[in-house]
Order: C-alpha cells, then sequence, then structure tokens
C-alpha cells in the first residue's frame, strides 16, 4: 500500500514578542500612575 | 610570618575553607534561583501591584512565548504580533494597576482572553479597512490619487490667488463690486442687483467688463495666471 503521510509534521511555530518590546512594557509600567479623586480614576503618564 | 611547613598547612586549609564557603553559597545561589522559578503568577501579581516593576518582568518573561505564539498563530504576521502583544499587556498592565483584576481567575487564560479579543478587533479594522498593498505589475497608487494639491502647486495658487487680489483692486469700483459679489462671494446676478440697486442687465454688463478690463490688464502686462 502507499504510503500517503507525508514524512514532515507540521511545526508548530515558536515567537517570542522582542526585548525591545518587552523593554516599552517595562517602561510604560512604570510610567504609568493612577490617581483616584472622588472615586474617578485618572491615569497619567510620568515620561 | 616565615615560611615553613606549618604555613602552608595553614594555607591550604584557608583554600579549602573558602572553596567550601563558595561551594555554600552556590548551591544556596541556586535555590534561591528555583525558588525564584517557582513564584506562582498569583505572588507575582500580588508583588506587581504591590510596586513591585520586577515581579511584572517575570510574568512577561515566563509568558511571553506561549502568548506571543498563540497571537502569530492566529495573524500570521510577526509585525503584527509584536503590535497585539505589546497591546494586550497594555490593557493588563492598566487593569491591574487601577486594582480591576479579579483574583477568581488565573493569569494566563486572562491574558489570552485578551490577546484573543484584540485579535478579533484586529481583523474586524482590517474587514472596514483593508489593506492594499502594491505589487511590481499593479500599483494602487497608479489608479488613485489625492487629489489635494501637493506644496509646490499650492504656492504657486496662492501666488496667482494674490496677484489677482491687486489687479481686482484696479478695477473700477462699479465693476469690483460686481465680481467680487459673483466670484468671492458666490451671489447670482438677482441678488447682485438686489444688492447694489441696478438691474440684472446692468450687473451682467458690469461683470463682463470687468473680465474684459482684467484680461486686458493681464496680457498688457504679460502676466501668466496659470498653474
Amino acid at each position: 500500500m502507499e504510503k500517503i503521510y507525508s514524512k514532515e509534521q507540521k511545526q508548530c511555530d515558536l515567537v517570542q514578542a522582542k526585548p525591545e518590546t518587552v523593554q516599552f512594557l517595562l517602561n510604560f509600567s512604570k510610567s504609568l500612575e493612577i490617581t483616584e479623586v472622588n472615586g474617578i480614576q485618572f491615569e497619567s503618564n510620568l515620561n | 610570618m616565615p615560611i615553613t611547613k606549618d604555613y602552608f598547612f595553614k594555607i591550604g586549609r584557608i583554600t579549602h575553607k573558602t572553596s567550601l564557603f563558595k561551594k555554600r553559597t552556590l548551591s544556596l545561589t541556586k535555590k534561591v534561583i528555583v525558588m525564584e522559578v517557582q513564584i506562582e503568577d498569583p505572588i507575582l501579581i500580588t508583588r506587581y501591584i504591590a510596586g513591585d516593576e520586577r515581579a511584572l518582568e517575570a510574568l512577561i518573561d515566563r509568558h511571553n512565548q506561549r502568548i506571543s505564539s498563540f497571537i502569530y498563530s492566529k495573524v500570521n504576521d510577526r509585525g503584527i504580533t509584536e503590535d497585539i502583544f505589546q497591546d494586550t499587556f497594555i490593557k493588563v498592565i492598566r487593569t491591574l494597576k487601577r486594582g480591576a483584576y479579579n483574583e477568581e481567575g488565573k493569569f494566563l487564560p486572562w491574558v489570552m482572553r485578551i490577546a484573543h479579543n484584540l485579535i478579533i478587533d484586529h481583523f474586524r479594522k482590517n474587514r472596514r479597512m483593508p489593506m492594499y498593498q502594491g505589487s511590481d505589475s499593479f500599483n494602487i497608487f497608479s489608479v488613485m490619487g489625492d487629489d489635494k494639491l501637493n506644496i509646490e502647486s499650492q504656492i504657486i495658487k496662492d501666488q496667482i490667488d494674490t496677484d489677482l487680489t491687486f489687479l481686482i483692486d484696479e478695477l473700477p469700483a462699479d465693476q469690483r463690486e460686481v465680481l467680487i459679489m459673483r466670484i468671492y462671494k458666490d451671489m447670482s446676478f438677482k441678488e447682485i442687483s438686489e444688492n447694489t440697486g441696478v438691474s440684472i442687465n446692468t450687473a451682467l454688463g458690469r461683470m463682463r467688463y470687468a473680465l474684459i478690463n482684467l484680461r486686458k490688464v493681464i496680457s498688457e502686462n504679460d502676466i501668466i495666471l496659470t498653474n
């Protein structure tokens, strides 16, 4: 019987976000400040 | 201290002790590293909310590959994957900092859900505004144009407009009045006749003379008023 299976199986691509993206997120997190006044939350980005 | 057998013996013992100390510290460090790895997500989240930024780094590093691969498996583009990954974590950071994170669910499934929603948003946005990429044989910009003038033509047009204003100022008052009303104020000859108190025919005649005079001045002075 003919072999109809392909030898190579579809490989799952493993991707990782670039270090710059991670660094950006960490900097964003550091700069983000949430202030709450009278129950209303304000976001401020201290760059 | 004189260098004797005893001296070498002592040095040997010290070195031995130092190496023992080194070994112990090394094993301790290893233990600490192992402990670091084993810190669970909820503890890291609590630490992050308390202000420890390193906890977020640990969280991102831990889940980076899984989340990125998940996004990539859907969008199949590295750049878009980076964008969605970034937007996902921006949402995560905002929610955590606002104290709106619900401890009941697990962290990773929650982040995956955010990423999933952003992927759907991305496809929706793309369907509304599909992106056309030109190829060598066909470029969309060859059939599609921007009706705005480029900066050079705009400057020339402004120059012509200014020149024309000077020429119009040179016209006799009655002709100038009709021309301004017709061209700049976009009034009909009926409205012009009502406003100036002359008949429609007079207004038409003044407009005609205004144009004739303008043309005459332009040709006499060799003024070029074309773009």
